[in-house]
């Protein structure tokens, strides 16, 4: 089949993840982790009543359930139609990070949410959502038209500020899903959106000063500009809306909408992220300079 | 207050995982043998000694507000309620004191093992409202759960010094039997299918313990002559304690007020 079908199935498979990881959020909020005591089974059948917070649990096992499958069918396919290598090494990763994370969503039912267990949940979902994003940029036709290479100018390197930025995204919602599941307070977290907005910006602001037409650069940075600044004010609507429904007999639903979303952007956020780095190291060459060059098709 | 710490919770995980045990088994006959030692004493109440302590626990202040519930997310919840269901976090009574507080004595009694009562103590579920809402048992007495609801629970409790376990029951099932081997003042237990729902439970060594209903009074009777330390206790409102010294079948008064 041609390429573009493959990628248009690894388009699909970006969104099921997105919708759930929205859905695992949805359970987190609606404090629904333990409604479903059992696992692998769901009140020991494989379709329970879905009330209450069975829907929101025992759905999130359907949809990742459904994910994981899609994501076999995205790795043999890759192994199977993918000329490149490392392409087909990043499907079997997917693959492998969808199993465990499926162990782990296993182990937060069994071992009733022991909050390290939860927020490894959180963050590999995170990271599961970024890897089939990057596939899904790897199997474009834009990705294959290539674009023309620039040359790094300043210190600390382009390439350097890219792993910082994501890095520095990671540890950010690391500390969110830490705050999330109370493993400890928000002052970690909030510090941490100061970090991590910085290291954006700064990242942001050096590929529109220094490389400002390269369009395969821009597009992205821009894309990562607008998301950051929308979880910002997520986060804050996120941490007000805890507040003003602390002593609420159940949870709201502006808590809920508030923290979901959050939770879901902080996903289209990281990935984003990945995204302009993966650019910034095909485009970006540091010392010494090689302008002009084009990248060879597909590589 | 209910959660352990991380480091805690990380070794325990830790620990379950590489011991692979400890999480899915279905244990209802846990330390339902007596705990009592066969050489300790055993501890009665003694008729010809026996004292009470009495008394009511009042509230000062605005009068909290009971917050409503929606039970939208299961129907079968909402039709059993005709009226608005409220919260029960905080309930003033009419008469100004506090209803669901849990009184009981925290120090001062002789040491040994106090007999441990037959009779069960129920919880029920209730158009998904637990019924008690804050209810004391003795260490070891049987606690019998029941589901009176069309519809599935499953009932969470949150110890830090008992065992934590997590189990579904189906409408109309079976009662589900548990023992408290640890004295611990309070356990939440949750349901996480209705989130609302939430019940306290107070394992206490001794028989000598109350919860405060519609008069917000309560009676500690049976008591060895003594001098004790008197807590009450309650969900939104913290604790405060008493000293009371009671001689053989002397009466005392002991009342406590809360301040919203
Ligand atoms: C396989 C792909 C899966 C993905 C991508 C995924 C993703 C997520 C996400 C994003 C959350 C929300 C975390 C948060 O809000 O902090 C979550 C929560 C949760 N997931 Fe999954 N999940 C997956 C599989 C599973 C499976 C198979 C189970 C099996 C039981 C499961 C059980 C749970 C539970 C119980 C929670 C709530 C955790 C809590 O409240 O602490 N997940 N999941
Ligand atoms: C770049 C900035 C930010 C990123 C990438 C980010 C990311 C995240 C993520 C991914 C989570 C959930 C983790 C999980 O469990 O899966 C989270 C939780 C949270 N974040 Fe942020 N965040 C950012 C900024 C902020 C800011 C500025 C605040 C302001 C106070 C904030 C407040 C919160 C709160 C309160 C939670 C926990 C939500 C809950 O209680 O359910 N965040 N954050
Ligand atoms: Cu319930």
């Amino acid at each position: 089949m041609a390429p573009v079908w493959l990628h248009r199935y690894a388009v699909l498979l970006a969104c099921c993840t997105l919708f759930l990881v929205v859905a695992g959020a949805l359970v987190t909020s609606h404090e629904a982790g333990l409604s479903v005591p059992d696992w692998p089974l769901s009140y020991g059948k494989l379709m329970p009543e879905m009330e209450g917070g069975i829907f929101y649990e025992h759905g999130h096992r359907m949809i990742a359930t459904t994910v994981g499958f899609l994501t076999i069918i995205l790795a043999v396919w890759l192994w199977r139609a993918e000329p490149r290598p490392w392409l087909k090494k990043l499907g079997w990763a997917a693959l492998g990070a969808v199993i465990f994370q499926g162990l782990l969503g296993g182990m937060t039912v069994i071992f009733m949410l022991p909050k390290p267990v939860s927020v490894s949940h959180a963050c590999l979902a995170q990271l599961f959502f970024s890897t089939i994003v990057a596939i899904s940029w790897f199997t474009s036709a834009a990705w294959r038209r290539g674009g023309t290479l620039v040359e790094d100018q300043g210190a600390p390197g382009l390439r350097s500020l890219a792993v910082a930025a994501s890095g520095s995204l990671f540890l950010q919602l690391a500390l969110g899903a830490a705050t999330r599941h109370k493993a400890f307070g928000v002052t970690p977290h909030v510090l941490g959106a100061v970090l991590a907005t910085g290291m954006v910006l700064w990242l942001i602001v050096r590929i529109l000063l220094r490389h400002g037409n390269h369009q395969g650069l821009v597009r992205p940075a821009l894309a990562l500009l607008a998301i950051t600044f929308s979880q910002v004010f997520l986060g804050v609507a996120a941490y007000m809306s805890r507040l003003a429904t602390a002593d609420a007999p159940q949870p709201m639903p502006v808590m809920i909408g508030f923290t979901v979303v959050h939770v879901a952007v902080g996903a289209l956020t990281l990935a984003t992220s990945v995204i302009v780095a993966i650019q910034v190291f095909r485009f970006v060459q540091p010392e010494p300079a090689v302008s002009g060059a084009r990248v060879p098709v597909a590589s | 207050m209910r959660t352990p710490s991380i480091l805690s919770t990380g070794l325990c995980a830790l620990a379950l995982v590489l011991t692979g045990c400890g999480g899915g088994e279905t244990k209802t006959e846990e330390g339902r043998s007596k705990a009592a030692p066969a050489s300790a004493a055993t501890l009665r109440i003694d008729p010809a000694t026996a004292a009470t302590v009495t008394g009511k626990v009042t509230f000062t202040g605005e009068k909290p507000v009971r917050r409503p519930i929606s039970m939208d997310s299961t129907p079968a919840c909402a039709r059993a309620h005709t009226e608005p269901v409220l919260s029960e976090e905080a309930i003033v009574n009419d008469n100004g004191t506090l209803r669901n507080a849990f009184v009981w004595v925290k120090s001062g009694l002789p040491d040994g093992t106090w007999e441990v009562p037959r009779e069960m103590v129920t919880i029920d579920q209730v158009g998904c409202i637990y019924v008690p809402h804050v209810v004391g048992v003795q260490t070891n007495q049987e606690v019998q759960f029941l589901n009176s609801d069309p519809t599935n629970h499953n009932i969470h409790p949150l110890p830090r010094a008992n065992r934590e376990w997590n189990e579904s029951q189906p409408p109309k099932g079976e009662p589900k039997i548990k023992t408290f081997p640890k004295q611990e003042i309070m356990i939440p237990i949750k349901c996480n299918v209705h989130p609302w729902m939430r019940v306290y439970v107070g394992v206490v060594d001794h028989p000598f313990f109350a919860v405060t209903g519609e008069d917000g009074s309560f009676t500690l009777k049976g008591l060895p002559p003594g001098q004790y330390t008197v807590q009450a206790w309650h969900e939104k409102y913290g604790t405060q304690e008493i000293q009371v010294t009671v001689a053989a079948q002397e009466s005392k008064t002991a009342d406590f007020d809360f301040k919203g």
